[in-house]
């Protein structure tokens, strides 16, 4: 693991435990995926608005927004905001609320999002709007595998092949895990690849924890013809013995114990 | 202020014209609809602005986020269904994704109360005002004939933030003359009376006006208050003032009794001036199929029935 990745996950940690609550697995399930994503593919100033290249900027929106922990400490990481800030999280007056909110003025935070279904269709209307004063940036959207039950994401999907939004660009973190268990005992998407492709996307599946497999997917999404959507397999949890492939660590804040153990393991 | 002759105008065509002018003096203004074009008008602004007019299908809760994700990007979307799937249907998507983030969207919503008529039900949106109201951060606005049609759109373009416009599915007659000038912060005193205070918005103004007249044979001198902006309820002076003045007041509008225009007032009169009120609208039902005048005339809307449930609670009081 590499250190960039370390750091992101020892934060998630601590700001989860700090908070005592939060959702460490979906957050964990997709650190590489972010790493990537803001240190080799998108172009995003950390000086944010004050940038004067901020339009220019590729747009980023976490759909699955409770994965708030993990967008946090990458954006502080890469000097969005302080890393002293991280520990705030999830507290009475802090920027970083539970799901990423635009109400504070939070570096690096492009919309709202938290109630789940929605990010794909604000992406849409993001991407139309870039095509509509030819602006060359992409969009990219994080989505959570259960987040597809939601009716109104496939609603986008059409949107987004019917529109031809080719710089739109959507990654599933499919942790294959929600609350009440297995998404495939819950409400099984299957076959997912097909049917995106029905939807009019271009799909690929990739390993969602291999830096390299990841990198080359997004190049080639990137110039893609069409919206395209990357199935990111990962393991909700990852690194932390205890909480991979462990639906009770969906929503719920390691102990003082628990954080050290799991602190331990990551820095093995 | 008041139209002297009769004419009847379609608030409709009020707002698809606008939108066709406003198009063309700002290049940041887009158009979504939800396979209602024709009837909502947008169709008049994708006629005009072929690339800035998005039609989102049969699917509206996809419709609301596409206009919060333009929002994001500095356009200023107008996004127009019918009452009841602009509002109950997106009810989530409103609050968390336009209103939470206090975006520049504007939702203009046709086909609001009973006089969608025919359809029955499950298109007569008598809650719309209440689910909207009770949202931080959304302006609410039930104009009352074509020409306020066009000056409220037209003010809706021009203020940052949410905007809930609800539009009548029936062509109305119109109140205003071409002198009337829209205040989102006053009421409108159409009639000034010293008996009872009667206020109303939207499509019931008429109906109401003639209702004063009809008491005014009876003896009942009727205020007649039209309150556009039901949010931020920035007329509650000039509410006061005339509950003050009179002692009583109705509200009347074509909307459930709870949470809508009635509401509004009794917030502001319970806690600055407690005053009795009665609010006449659809009394916590679902409507029902019919043809427009024989609904109004159902749920007491007209002005004659108005006339007797008015002059029957003075008489009790």
């Amino acid at each position: 693991m590499s250190s960039f990745n370390k750091t992101a996950r020892q934060n998630i940690l601590k700001m989860i435990h700090s908070a005592k609550s939060g959702h460490p697995g979906g957050s964990l399930s997709c650190v590489e995926i972010l790493s990537v994503l803001y240190n080799k593919i998108m172009y995003v100033p950390c000086e944010w608005k004050k940038s004067p290249d901020f339009e220019k900027r590729d747009r980023f929106i976490l759909s699955k927004g409770h994965a708030s922990a993990a967008l946090y400490s990458v954006l502080a990481q890469k000097g969005f905001f302080p890393l002293d800030e991280l520990l705030t999280f999830r507290k009475l007056g802090s920027r970083l609320q539970g799901h990423p909110s635009t109400r504070y003025g939070l570096e690096g935070i492009e919309v709202s999002t938290g109630s789940l279904g929605q990010g794909l269709s604000i992406a849409v209307g993001v991407a139309l709007s870039l095509k509509l004063n030819n602006n060359p940036a992409s969009v990219f959207v994080l989505l959570g595998d259960g987040e597809l039950q939601e009716g109104s994401v496939w609603e986008a999907l059409m949107s987004a092949s019917h529109k031809k939004l080719d710089n739109l660009i959507i990654v599933i973190d499919k942790n294959r895990l929600q609350i009440d268990g297995d998404t495939d005992e819950v409400k099984s998407l299957e076959p997912l690849d097909k049917k995106l492709e029905a939807f009019g996307w271009n799909v690929k599946s990739v390993d969602g924890h291999c830096e390299t497999e990841l990198e080359s997917v997004f190049k080639l999404a990137k110039d893609s013809n069409k919206p395209f959507a990357i199935i990111a397999n990962t393991t909700k949890g990852t690194g932390i013995s205890f909480m991979e492939n462990n639906a009770g660590w969906h929503g719920k804040a390691p102990n003082d114990d628990e954080l050290k153990r799991a602190l331990e393991e990551v820095n093995a | 202020m008041l139209k002297k002759t009769i004419e009847i105008k379609s608030p409709r065509n009020a707002y698809g014209e606008t939108l066709v002018e406003l198009g063309a003096l700002n290049k940041n203004i887009v158009v979504l609809d939800a396979d209602l074009s024709c009837s909502t008008q947008t169709c008049k602004f994708q006629k005009a602005y072929p690339e800035r007019f998005f039609n989102s299908g049969i699917a509206e809760q996809d419709m609301m986020c596409t206009a919060a994700g333009l929002a994001t990007e500095g356009k200023i979307p107008f996004v127009s269904t019918f009452a009841m799937f602009a509002t109950a249907r997106c009810l989530d998507q409103i609050r968390n994704s336009i209103c939470y983030p206090k975006l520049n969207v504007k939702i203009v919503a046709t086909h609001g109360g009973v006089t969608v008529g025919e359809d029955g039900a499950s298109h007569q949106a008598l809650e719309d005002i209440s689910y909207m109201r009770s949202i931080p951060d959304i302006c609410v606005i039930v104009p009352a004939d074509y020409n306020e049609v066009k000056q409220v759109v037209k003010y809706a373009s021009e203020i940052y933030g949410p905007v809930y416009i609800r539009i009548a599915r029936t062509n109305l007659r119109s109140v205003f003359d071409d002198d009337y000038k829209f205040n989102p912060e006053r009421a409108v005193k159409v009639c000034a009376g010293s008996d009872v205070t009667i206020i109303t918005n939207g499509e019931t103004l008429y109906d109401v006006i003639s209702c004063a007249q009809m008491l005014k044979d009876r003896g009942i001198s009727a205020e007649v208050l039209h309150v556009p902006v039901v949010k931020p309820f920035l007329a509650a002076s000039d509410v006061i003032e005339s509950a003050k003045k009179t002692g009583v007041v109705i509200t009347v509008e074509n909307h459930s009794i709870i949470g809508g225009l009635g509401s509004a007032v009794c917030e502001v009169l319970s806690q600055n001036l407690p005053t009795r009120v009665l609010r006449i609208g659809t009394p916590d039902c679902f409507g029902q199929s019919g043809e427009q005048r024989s609904l109004l005339e159902f749920y007491g809307l007209t002005d004659s029935k108005l006339c007797e449930t008015i002059s029957r609670y003075l008489d009790k009081k």
